[in-house]
């Protein structure tokens, strides 16, 4: 598989995606319990 | 005094703005301008003339941001950095922020020194330093997506995503 860093388009979906897992990390873990 | 957050603000806005947008510079038009100058044997006046101070700027905006991002959360830096007390949204940013500014200093910089002739380098040590410079170059453009994310909805507007 291609590495996605490889071009622009690949790593910008690539942070999106980490954004997403993020906000549900946040939401799901840290905030869960607030 | 009131006003100095404020200030913090502002200037931690204009330094990442600067370095940010230095970034996405290198990678959505230098990069592809250099494959094309080295075709036509024109990369020299990009390296010689462009590239060096582009870096300057690059590295010593992101220094400035972190530091005025760190005054910017005053007595929350570390909750920031621990993710806790309402801080935990930041806290991702200031810490995505400070893995950037990690590869900046340690992987970017030192290894466009040796690609810039900056520091004696071989031709196959010069091919690795390309290679690892850009992958960590395209790593921070990554990582700059949820960075902005959560330096925008993470503290002062939260309640927008629920934060």
């Amino acid at each position: 598989m291609k590495n996605p860093l490889e071009s622009i388009v690949g790593t910008i979906i690539s942070g999106l995606i980490l954004t997403v897992v993020l906000v549900c990390f946040l939401k799901n873990f840290l905030l869960a319990g607030a | 005094m009131d006003f100095l957050p404020g200030i913090a603000r502002w200037l931690h806005i204009i330094f990442g703005i600067t370095w940010i947008g230095l970034l996405y510079y290198f990678n959505l038009v230098q990069m592809a301008a250099m494959k094309d100058a080295n075709a036509d044997g024109t990369a020299a006046g990009i390296n010689k003339h462009v590239a060096p101070r582009a870096l300057l700027y690059f590295r010593w905006a992101a220094v400035a941001t972190w530091l005025v991002g760190a005054w910017l959360l005053g007595p929350g830096f570390t909750d920031a950095f621990m993710l806790r007390n309402g801080y935990e949204g930041i806290g991702i940013g200031a810490w995505l922020g400070t893995i950037m500014l990690f590869n900046v200093w340690v992987l970017i910089w030192p290894n466009q020194q040796k690609i810039l002739g900056m520091v004696p380098a071989t031709d196959e040590v010069k091919a690795k330093a390309r290679r690892v410079a850009m992958l960590a170059s395209r790593t921070n453009v990554m990582l700059s997506i949820p960075m902005l994310f959560f330096m925008a909805n993470g503290l002062s507007h939260r309640a927008a995503f629920g934060l």
